[in-house]
């Protein structure tokens, strides 16, 4: 599994694959070790969660190995039944597709109440993402779940391939970029080389779900959203104004600016040292931070009193006569 | 720890077990320090009088001196007439304070000494002064003795009704740090000001080598008499300040207007928009960004406090502002209790709760075990209260923030504001701080953080 993970986001994901059966033999994240990694090309199924970072080392292993890859993505909790399901097709096993529906139903329901009254909090508000990772595309399904609508989204780092999907890739000419990167010349390993499904299936399976591909993040997209590269800080500036969403997500740097603005923002680089936001109960962790965030009453005092409230009362005052004499402050 | 304090709650009277409250003559004691050149008199026994010093000097870590009628068996039986008037004519001939501040006692009381009557038989040296407040404590708290000598420093002092430029501030029970803060606030704006009383370069005097038994701070006797004089006086909540407003008014005719001590940003907002109308001033940037530091703050940390649960116990007058402020910071202060008596309280902070949606437990002249009891039928994250919360603390695993009087095991916090935004940033600092070294301590190593 080539993932991140922040909050930890993997040991979630591993424990509902574990749940289902499922044995990771290797994770490619910080926290994983030369031994599980020296074992990846073992596996028989490589799932990609982050396309910009590790899809070419997917792709290597794919062709030394014969490991095809998947992408899945586990942010949101119809795209984490999805990428559960393509995986125990993937296996064509009927024990594991049951025991994926299993899982499925359970974790659900353990969810559903919780996640009905968040969708109450969130439905209608404005998000603007713009994390890398392929995670500027992920949350938009987990904030369409939510009832919200990601009005901008953008990578700093991601190329066009995050955006337009791979279908491009024949077309794009290197340049003096792409030539930073070695090239590294992968052969078939004699030894471990091993086909895992036919490559009919493999062609069949290609139709039904994102294996050896991923089809990008405009696709998903709707009609007026915006997309936004390697936004700078006075396209920040100039986004928010103009849209005034409800939440912001990125990274440290931009989140104290951000909030300046009186606009909540979150961290999706870090998970502002919360998560994990990743499978079902990630809906559940996501949900509520961004909830607290968005319904702090901190917001409320931005703006002093002083500047709000009328400072002089005024009385009215008579003279003995009983004329009115006017406003006495 | 407090292995028997049973989780189910039972109808108790006449038993109180580990009170939220003190003797009214601390109170009393605690203003009279506030007054420059006084010396507080405890008419009693050396008991009351030990316990009452003992307990400001453990709080304060500082000389609290005080005299004593130093009742025997026979003044129990004969009253106190003849020790009082020997004490006066000791104190002022070997430690010749400005002032005697002399506070009753449940012994004077029960015997039934009429104060009022023994001071005036006694000669009072030209330029001095005697004055008395009455606080037995089988009746409220330190609380209401502190505001008995209060209203006690009005009735002797305060003279005129000339509507003079100026302001009294009442601060209530507070400690010296906090009493500089409005100080501070108030000065910024352009205000003058008598503050009555000012416990702050008192209780909080420097170390200079040289011991003073009457350090430079304290409100001056020409202050006092000089508050009838005043615009208006803002008095800093209904227990320990109000009744001390309402004397002035009888007395001078200067307008009262009771507010809460300005705790939390809701409450600072309060105090400086009194200012404000009752003066016409303007709110210096200076202030102005204090202000938006603080709601900054406030807004960064929010996850760190958002949500959680926290009971509030103590004085009245602090515990209404600072359940406040917890609201303003998304936490939800289910159980507030404090040990002085007063239905107001209740009601304050009612509404409070009741508009925040919470459906939390209230209760004034409410005792610790009782706390203890909601905290166990509701646990909570974060406990907030004076030391005696430690026991509770301890036995439930629940951190514990000390806010209020009296703080016997921490130290520093009488020199550092909780009042005004500073204030409000240092409570923060406390809440945010508790938590997150609790979960830094709990965290598995996977899961420790390094930035939060």
């Amino acid at each position: 599994m080539q993932t991140y993970n922040i909050g930890g986001d993997e040991w979630e994901i591993t424990r509902i694959l574990n749940k289902i059966g499922y044995y990771v033999v290797s994770v490619m994240t910080g926290n994983s070790s030369y031994e599980k990694i020296s074992n990846a090309h073992t596996a028989d199924l490589n799932l990609v969660q982050c396309h910009r970072s590790i899809t070419y080392i997917a792709e290597m292993i794919e062709k030394k190995y014969g490991i095809p890859w998947l992408k899945v993505n586990f942010i949101g909790i119809n795209s984490t039944i999805e990428s559960l399901r393509n995986i125990s097709e993937y296996f064509n096993d009927e024990g594991l597709k049951k025991m994926t529906e299993e899982v499925i139903a359970e974790e659900l329901a353990n969810i559903e109440t919780q996640m009905q009254k968040f969708r109450e909090v969130c439905v209608g508000k404005k998000a603007i993402i713009f994390v890398g990772g392929s995670r500027a595309h992920h949350y938009q399904t987990l904030f369409s779940e939510l009832g919200m609508e990601t009005l901008v989204a953008g990578y700093e780092f991601g190329h066009r391939d995050d955006y337009e999907g791979r279908n491009v890739l024949p077309s794009l000419r290197p340049d003096a970029d792409s030539k930073n990167i070695e090239e590294l010349s992968i052969e078939k390993d004699v030894k471990f080389y091993r086909l895992r499904v036919s490559e009919d299936r493999l062609e069949q399976l290609k139709k039904i779900m994102p294996i050896d591909n991923y089809e990008g993040m405009i696709r998903d997209m709707d009609d007026g959203t915006i997309i936004i590269d390697d936004l700078n800080h006075y396209e920040t500036e100039v986004f928010i104004k103009a849209i005034k969403p409800d939440i912001f997500c990125s990274g440290v740097k931009d989140k104290y600016v951000v909030q300046k603005m009186g606009i909540y923002s979150k961290q999706l680089h870090s998970y502002d040292y919360g998560g994990p936001y990743a499978g079902f109960n990630g809906a559940v962790n996501f949900s509520r931070d961004i909830i607290m965030g968005m319904v702090t009453p901190t917001w409320g005092y931005i703006v002093p009193p002083w500047k709000s409230m009328p400072l002089l009362e005024g009385k009215i005052a008579y003279e003995t006569e009983g004329t009115e004499v006017g406003l006495k402050c | 720890m407090l292995d028997h304090t049973p989780k189910r709650i039972t109808n108790r009277s006449a038993l109180v077990v580990n009170p939220a409250k003190t003797c009214q003559p601390v109170g009393a004691m605690y203003a009279a320090l506030g007054i420059h050149g006084c010396l507080p008199h405890s008419h009693g026994s050396q008991g009351c009088c030990s316990y009452h010093r003992m307990h400001l000097a453990r709080h304060f870590r500082e000389p609290a001196m005080a005299s004593t009628s130093s009742f025997t068996e026979g003044t129990a039986v004969f009253g106190g007439r003849s020790n009082l008037e020997e004490s006066v004519k000791n104190i002022f001939a070997i430690y010749d304070p400005d002032v005697i501040a002399i506070n009753t006692t449940c012994l004077s009381e029960t015997i039934g000494d009429d104060i009022s009557s023994i001071i005036s038989d006694i000669e009072i040296p030209e330029g001095k002064h005697v004055i008395f407040s009455n606080t037995p404590s089988y009746q409220g708290s330190h609380i209401t003795g502190f505001s008995n000598m209060v209203r006690a420093m009005v009735t002797s002092f305060a003279q005129g009704s000339a509507r003079d430029d100026f302001i009294n501030i009442i601060p209530g029970f507070i400690d010296p740090a906090d009493m500089r803060e409005i100080k501070r606030i108030t000065s910024l704006m352009g205000i003058h000001f008598v503050m009555l009383p000012d416990a702050s370069g008192v209780v909080d005097a420097p170390n200079t080598g040289r011991y003073e038994m009457y350090p430079k701070g304290g409100t001056r006797i020409e202050e006092l008499i000089r508050a009838g004089n005043a615009k208006v006086t803002i008095a800093f909540g209904w227990f320990a300040s109000a009744e001390g407003a309402y004397a002035l008014e009888r007395k001078c005719g200067v307008t009262p207007e009771i507010i809460q001590t300005p705790i939390g940003i809701e409450a600072t907002d309060e105090f400086i928009m009194q200012l404000v109308r009752m003066t016409g001033k303007s709110v210096p940037n200076e202030l102005e960004e204090e202000r938006g530091r603080l709601v900054d703050i406030m807004t960064d940390t929010h996850f760190h406090f958002h949500g959680k649960k926290a009971a509030v116990f103590g004085d009245p007058d602090i515990v209404i502002p600072v359940t406040q402020y917890l609201l303003s910071l998304g936490m939800k202060p289910v159980h507030i209790l404090t040990g002085t008596p007063g239905e107001y309280f209740v009601k304050k902070i009612k509404k409070m709760t009741d508009k925040a949606g919470l459906n939390s437990r209230v209760k004034a002249a409410g005792d610790l075990m009782e706390l203890h009891q909601w905290i166990k039928n509701e646990p909570v994250d974060l406990i907030i209260g004076n030391t005696y919360g430690k026991y509770i603390s301890k036995a439930e695993n629940i951190p514990l923030i000390r806010i209020g009087f009296p703080i016997l095991d921490r130290s520093v916090q009488t020199y550092l504001p909780i009042t005004g935004y500073v204030g409000a940033m240092r409570i923060i600092e406390k809440i945010s701080g508790v938590l997150l070294d609790r979960q830094d301590a709990e965290a598995s190593d996977e899961d420790l953080e390094l930035v939060m």
